[in-house]
Formats: structure tokens, C-alpha cells, sequence
């Protein structure tokens, strides 16, 4: 199965995702977002396991406990699930649909799944802090023209740029 | 006026709307090709630009809407939310981010986007941010301080800069047009052959950056909504143009003794002024209130009459005449101000005779009234300052 590289015109694609960032703020009040939703699932998880040690936490102890819903019932989790949908439909529809790894030439896959692993949770605690990451704190705030958006924004691609040299022979 | 929620979308409805918008950003997202890790990870080596290209554009794109909504008043700009900013995690949150970004090829939106169509190393991201964030949790003691420190609250960029909305947004728009002239001439530098921006029509982008160019020019000059309303209902020719519905102070004051129930008394006074009387059932609305939702179910209801109460019939006029701009209807202007409400009922006044035959029956009247209504000012005093009836503003965040 050929996998189709054919992907839309990135401007159109910016104004389309615009346009949908746009809807949910108008409609919502709130941008997008996607981190939380990780957030939520580790909550719900943990609480699942372990109640009295997620209702004693700083941390998770706000988001369960008597009288709290259930974290899964976030606005996020929901738009993430979505996220997944759409993801896959468009796939679907433009013949993407592979399982495959995506590498450099010089990496092998196994070690490239380390480094994913390893960037995945890098993500996952920067987010925390920075309570969001490029679509929920960077995106959307700068579309509402918050400092915080803009501040993290920066800081992300700033370092990233910083980093780039280091990890070259991952993608390069 | 948006946002619809909470008034018009149910919490639950609104997981709904999470779900179908989230299908959309989905479907975007894949298109763009940001379900492919060596594409993403392009823009910090030269080789593939998409994602400033993305970035940049649906910012701008979202930015310029909601400024533009907010200037029409379709969106309610103070009710919308503006993540806070908390200084120094952000900054280190964003670093370690951008190091993940490098490392990792992904951010969470694209990796659920990516291991939807079977990328493997998309899969291996979400689960190493599960871990990420479940070791964050764990170890949060630890660093609870650092997380909640340097809080500046909601500022928005351009005050932390100093400079206006509009030349903000201007001088955004202008860095991003720059920005992708830029990458696509490093873009075919670095990849000669292969470079993505080969297949971009010149003349097409050219123009359409000419056109982003020349909306980002407009918002220089773009007042923002309240100002602009403001100026135009304040322009001499206008109000001359402009008759306003009066109501004196006798028949307010009837009005409140007979407790009239379809009129709603406007106090438009700062709350320094307060020292004198709040006449009973009064709302303490200031003018830069009057544009957002949140006193909307009072004014739009056409068979109530709301009487503006102000320091001056000036202030009055410019609240009615504001009202009336922004659609609302059956409003009145009192008389002389609260000055003259004050001076003809609530304080025990000489009573300036008009010479008409029921000047005798105005006494009377006045006096019944003051006795009244002094009565309910003090009942109403009692009762305790009103909650202002604000419109809860939408939270958000991760």
C-alpha cells in the first residue's frame, strides 16, 4: 500500500485549524487544548487504583474526591477522543493508514521509540507547569493574546531550536 | 453574543461540542501532516517548515476573528478565557516542552493525531507522557512552590508590552508574513530539491500575504468596540440628532411608591458617590458594563422601562443613546439627574410653587413620597448590598 505524502496546502491548513480554534472560542468561550486530557486519564487512573492516596495528593486531590465527577468527564478527554476520530478518518479518507514508524535515516526504529517515549514525558511534565502545551496554552492563548501564551510559545521553540544540534542524528 | 456557555450550553451538552470540535482539529491536523513526526520535527532543522506555516497562520487567523467578533460585539471578550500566566513555570514547563518537542517528534494534540493512523513512535509518546505526568503527580511535593509561584493572573501581551491591541496584532501579522517569505527561501536553500514549498504557487501566496498584510494594517486603526461606541454617542451632532425618552422625578418617584413592576432603575454612578441615597431596587451598572452579556436579560426585556439614573443628565444621555446603539429599546433619561430627584423628593425642600392649580396636591404628593421611599431606602439598606449578577467567566485550561 503506497502511503499518500500528499498533504494539504499548510497555509489552508493553518486557516482551517484557525477557523476551528475561532468556532470553539466562540461557541465555548475556551481554546483547545490537548495535555489536560493526558492529565485527566492519569488522574482517573490513579484514583481508579488508589482513591485515598489520589484524594490526600496536592496534586490529584483536586480534581477527585466526594461530590467531584469523575475526571474523565472533561471537556478536554472529550475533544482528545475526538481528536483520535478525526485523526483517523482523515487518514483514512487520504489512504495515511500504516502502522510504520517514522525515523531519521540514521536511527533505528527501537531506539527511536525510546526517544519518543523519552519526548512524550518530557511533554507530559513541561505541560504541567506550563499548564498547557502547543495547542492549549501556546494556540489558544495566543489567539486570545494572553502573555502565557505567547511566554510559552517562545520558550518552547526556543528550546527546541536550542536542542536541535544535540538530537540531529535523530531525524537528520 | 457568544460564548453560548453556560447560559445556552449545558455542561453536558458541551462535552459534546468538545467531541465534534475535537473531531474537526483532528481532521485538520491530519491533513496538515502533522501526524508525521520527521514532518513536524522539520521546522528546527530547515527542512520542512508546515509546522510555522500552520502555527503562525491559524493564530493569526483565530486572533483577527476574535478581535473582530469582539469589535461587532458577536463575542463577549470579557467572559472568554485568557490563560493566566504563572512567569516562571512557564518558562521552564516550555523549555522542558520544547526539549520533549526535538526528542519526542510529537506534541500531545499531533501524537493522538499520528497514532490514530498507526505511527508507532506516536504511540510510544502518549505512553511516555502517561508516565510523565504520573511521575509529575507523585513528586509534586516536591516542587508544589516553584508550580504556583510567580503568578501575574490573566494579563494579555500587548499590556505586559505596553502597547495597544491593534499594534500588537498588527506587528503579529506583519512578523508572520515575514516569517514565511523567510522559511521557504531557507526551505529550498536546505532542501533543494525536495523542499514542500515548491509546490506553493508564488503570485497566489504572494498576493494572499499582501492581503494578511493589509488586515493586520486595519487593526492599527481598529478602535476597540467600547471606545469606538463611546465616541460616537458622545459626538455633539449625534446627540443634537438624537432625542431621548424623559421621565421626571415626580413620576419616578410615583412609580416607586406604587412599585410599578415594569421599570428597573439603572444607577449609573460610581460607587464613591454612594454616599447618598441607592434608591430601592436599583442596579449599580457602569457604562463599561453596559457592552457585555452580563446585563443582557435586563435591557432586552422591550416592555421594561429602564430608567437611567446618573451623577448628570450627560452621563444619563450617553448611557441611553449607548443602550440604543447597541439594540435595546424603552429606556428613559431621569430629569435633572439624580440632583433633582435628591433635591425635589428626598430632602425636605422648599417646594417651589408653579402656580398651577394642582401644586397643593404635588406638595402632598412629595411629602407621602419622600416618607415612602426613604422608608424603602433604608429597608433596601438593610437587606445588604446586591451581588452584582455577573456573568460567570467560561474556565478553561489544561
Amino acid at each position: 500500500m503506497t502511503m499518500n505524502t500528499k498533504y494539504m496546502n499548510p497555509y489552508l491548513a493553518g486557516f482551517l485549524l484557525g477557523l476551528v480554534l475561532l468556532t470553539t472560542i466562540f461557541i465555548t468561550g475556551r481554546g483547545l487544548g490537548a495535555s489536560g486530557a493526558i492529565k485527566s486519564i492519569v488522574v482517573a487512573t490513579v484514583d481508579g487504583v488508589a482513591s485515598e492516596h489520589a484524594e490526600g495528593s496536592h496534586f490529584y486531590g483536586t480534581y477527585v474526591g466526594p461530590g467531584k465527577d469523575n475526571p474523565m468527564k472533561s471537556w478536554l478527554v472529550f475533544e482528545i477522543f475526538g481528536v483520535l476520530i478525526g485523526g483517523f478518518v482523515s487518514g483514512l479518507a487520504s489512504n495515511r493508514m500504516k502502522f510504520v514508524t517514522e525515523a531519521g535515516p540514521r536511527i533505528r526504529p527501537k531506539l527511536r521509540w525510546l526517544f519518543a517515549a523519552i519526548g512524550g514525558a518530557l511533554f507530559g511534565i513541561g505541560a504541567q507547569f506550563a499548564r498547557g502545551c502547543t495547542s492549549g496554552a501556546a494556540l489558544s492563548g495566543m489567539a486570545v493574546l494572553s502573555a502565557a501564551g505567547f511566554i510559552t510559545m517562545l520558550a518552547i521553540f526556543g528550546s527546541g531550536y536550542a536542542v536541535a544540534y544535540f538530537a540531529r542524528k535523530l531525524w537528520i | 453574543m457568544g460564548p453560548f456557555v453556560p447560559e445556552l450550553i449545558s455542561d453536558q451538552l458541551n462535552l459534546v461540542v468538545a467531541l465534534v470540535l475535537g473531531i474537526a482539529f483532528g481532521a485538520v491536523l491530519e491533513q496538515a501532516g502533522f501526524s508525521s513526526s520527521r514532518r513536524l520535527a522539520g521546522v528546527f532543522y530547515g527542512y520542512d517548515f508546515t509546522v510555522l506555516r500552520v502555527f503562525f497562520t491559524a493564530t493569526v487567523t483565530a486572533m483577527s476573528g476574535v478581535l473582530l467578533l469582539g469589535y461587532f460585539g458577536l463575542l463577549d471578550t470579557e467572559a472568554i478565557f485568557v490563560n493566566p500566566t504563572w512567569l516562571v513555570p512557564a518558562i521552564v514547563g516550555g523549555i522542558i516542552m520544547g526539549t520533549g518537542f526535538v526528542l519526542g517528534g510529537y506534541c500531545p494534540g499531533t501524537s493522538v493525531c499520528a497514532a490514530a493512523i498507526g505511527k508507532i513512535d506516536a504511540m510510544f509518546f502518549i505512553g511516555g507522557g502517561l508516565l510523565g505526568v504520573f511521575a509529575f503527580g507523585e513528586l509534586f511535593p516536591l516542587y508544589s512552590n516553584f508550580y504556583d509561584s510567580t503568578s501575574l493572573g490573566s494579563i494579555k501581551v500587548f499590556d505586559s508590552l505596553g502597547m495597544s491591541q491593534g499594534l500588537f496584532a498588527f506587528m503579529l501579522i506583519a512578523m508572520a508574513v515575514g516569517a514565511f517569505a523567510v522559511t521557504t527561501v531557507i526551505e529550498k536553500r536546505v532542501n533543494r530539491a525536495l523542499a514542500p514549498s515548491l509546490e506553493f504557487k508564488s503570485r497566489k501566496h504572494i498576493a494572499a500575504g499582501i492581503g494578511i498584510f493589509a488586515l493586520g494594517v486595519l487593526f492599527i486603526v481598529l478602535p476597540d468596540r467600547k471606545t469606538h461606541l463611546i465616541n460616537i454617542v458622545s459626538d455633539v451632532k449625534y446627540v443634537a440628532s438624537h432625542p431621548v425618552a424623559m421621565m421626571d422625578a415626580d413620576e419616578l418617584a410615583f412609580r416607586i411608591v406604587d412599585r410599578e413592576p415594569n421599570i428597573r432603575i439603572i444607577d449609573l454612578r460610581s460607587t464613591d458617590t454612594s454616599m447618598s441615597h441607592v434608591l430601592p431596587g436599583a442596579e449599580k451598572i457602569s457604562i463599561s458594563d453596559l457592552f457585555g452579556k452580563d446585563w443582557l436579560p435586563i435591557f432586552s426585556r422591550r416592555h421594561v422601562k429602564k430608567v437611567l439614573v446618573g451623577m448628570d443628565e450627560a452621563q444619563e444621555r450617553t448611557a441611553y443613546l449607548l443602550l440604543q446603539e447597541l439594540g435595546y429599546e424603552n429606556m428613559a433619561v431621569l430629569q435633572g439627574g439624580f440632583d433633582a430627584f435628591d433635591k425635589t423628593i428626598l430632602s425636605r425642600g422648599a417646594f417651589t410653587p408653579t402656580g398651577s392649580r394642582w401644586d397643593a396636591d404635588v406638595k402632598v404628593f412629595r411629602e407621602k413620597a419622600r416618607e415612602d421611599i426613604l422608608k424603602l431606602i433604608a429597608e433596601n439598606k438593610n437587606k445588604g448590598a446586591k451581588e452584582p449578577k455577573k456573568t460567570k467567566k467560561v474556565p478553561g485550561g489544561c
